[in-house]
């Protein structure tokens, strides 16, 4: 496949990893944001292609891992109303809730559908219109274009039996938190290029200067990735601390204008929580005035559930996500928690830290 | 949901902004896809998709850089683009 197998080239990805061991000298913790990243250095075993001064770190960026609790609830709730077709990415079904998770509710007669894009569940509305379609709207910036899209479309369609149940998450709010806390041991971070070829990389460059830390744009190969790393690591070597694009091919410094400026008509910026971390200031969209009546929260008088909270019991899952801990030092990592038994949303994702261990690293 | 990959813009229908589709071929999987996004979106174009939606378009230049860069790297021990110089 073009644009896919050229980075992942072993003798290519074999010079770069000799050429990340000459440049480094010293010790440095470098953190990758995006799960899809978490992902494929497990899967292509790259933290095992850097010398051991280098620690890589898996941080927040898995909207499964991150979607509270609450959320869950709500759409287990919604989901249960008879006259509800509920919509979903396939991933979401297996997060748990207070109180079971959507696979149950579909057991329990739930009519729920799995959907590859917001655009399926809207043709799902367009040929039931006796029936209220709800989608469950979850993700970062690289989804917020397409459920944005979504609600603009079912305006323009009148369609009056569509609404998005929203749970939306922004990349920089949450490295900013992991920044300011005080047991903060990050050094430099791999910034998720699919966020950053829809908003670009311009944000990044405060949080880069007000922490001193370098910031590296980078793609998901395994040359990518491991580009990305020497790209941190030159800049901590010289001590500098910009944002770098190492991954030109598809992201543009202000990333997509037509999409950012859909996302900015249809949503507003909103204080948001994380499963496992809490609330972060400013760190979530949600629909704007104009738009609400399409939020399925407000149609199905959902009230924000203050009681249910975001930590699973026994799971560690906010420590993993804020690069803290590695799932295999949680005490249930792979014995009372799998992936067909999560006891958190970590396992529950592909792009999970949890999941990706259990996968990669739980047999070797 | 997250996982985008890049494939090859094969076929375009309709000339609606909002509702313009492709089918993008994922090295043999062929997929109908939304190119609101990406309104100069060419035949043969490869776009990066996520969630039904073409995102960018790659860039063909950049893409063979990367590769090469990695080669001059090597040689002259300076690495990337810095962001300031775009
Ligand atoms: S292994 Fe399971 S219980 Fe432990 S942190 Fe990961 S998801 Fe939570």
């Amino acid at each position: 496949m073009r644009f896919v197998e050229e980075y992942r080239d072993p003798h290519r990805v074999a010079e770069l990893s000799k050429l990340i061991h000459k440049t480094t000298t010293r010790p440095w913790t470098i953190m990758e944001v995006c799960g899809g990243q978490t992902h494929a250095i497990l899967k292509f075993g790259i933290d095992r292609l850097l010398p051991p001064e280098i620690t890589l770190v898996h941080g927040p960026g898995c909207p499964v891992c991150v979607t509270p609790v609450s959320v869950i609830d709500a759409a287990v709730e919604i989901a249960s109303r008879p006259d509800v077709i509920f919509c979903s990415f396939g991933d979401m079904l297996r997060v748990p809730g207070s109180n079971g998770d959507l696979f149950e509710a579909r057991a329990a007669g739930a009519d729920l559908r799995i959907v590859y894009s917001p655009l399926d569940a809207l043709a799902v509305a367009r040929s039931n219109p006796g029936r209220q379609v709800v989608f469950l709207a979850v993700g970062f910036e690289t989804t917020a274009p397409a459920n944005a899209l979504a609600v603009f479309q079912a305006s323009r369609e009148g369609l009056n039996n569509f609404s998005i149940l929203v749970s939306h998450v922004l990349v920089p709010p949450a490295m900013e938190a992991i920044l300011s806390s005080p047991g903060n041991r990050i050094q430099a971070f791999l910034a998720p290029g699919h966020v950053c070829t829809v908003m670009g990389w311009h944000e990044y460059e405060p949080l880069s200067r007000r922490y001193n830390v370098p910031i590296v744009v980078t793609g998901f190969e395994p040359l990518d990735i491991l580009q990305g790393i020497h790209m941190c690591i030159l800049q901590l070597e010289q001590g500098r601390a910009e944002v770098e694009n190492q991954y030109a091919r598809a992201v543009r410094p202000s990333g997509n204008p037509q999409a950012r400026r859909l996302i900015n008509e249809i949503f507003e910026i909103v204080p948001q929580r994380w499963r496992g971390i809490g609330e972060i200031p400013s760190s979530g969209l949600g629909l704007r005035p104009a738009w609400r009546r399409f939020d399925a929260a407000e149609r199905f008088r959902i009230s924000p559930a203050a009681a249910a909270s975001d930590a699973d019991s026994e799971c560690i899952s906010g420590l993993i996500l804020q690069g803290v801990r590695k799932p295999s030092e949680c005490p249930a990592f792979a014995t009372r928690c799998t992936p067909e038994h999560p006891l958190g949303a970590t396992m529950v994702s592909s792009e999970g830290a949890c999941a990706a261990y259990y996968r990669y690293r739980s047999h070797s | 949901m997250c996982l985008a990959v890049p494939g090859k813009i094969v076929e375009i229908r309709g000339d609606d902004p909002v509702s313009r589709t492709g089918r993008v071929d994922f090295g043999g999987i062929v997929r109908e896809v939304s190119l609101a996004y990406v309104p100069e979106a060419r035949l043969g174009d490869y776009v990066i998709v996520h969630v039904g939606f073409a995102l960018n378009i790659l860039d063909q230049e950049e893409a063979a850089a990367v590769l090469s860069l990695f080669e001059e790297t090597s040689a002259s021990g300076t690495s990337g683009n810095s962001a300031q110089e775009d």
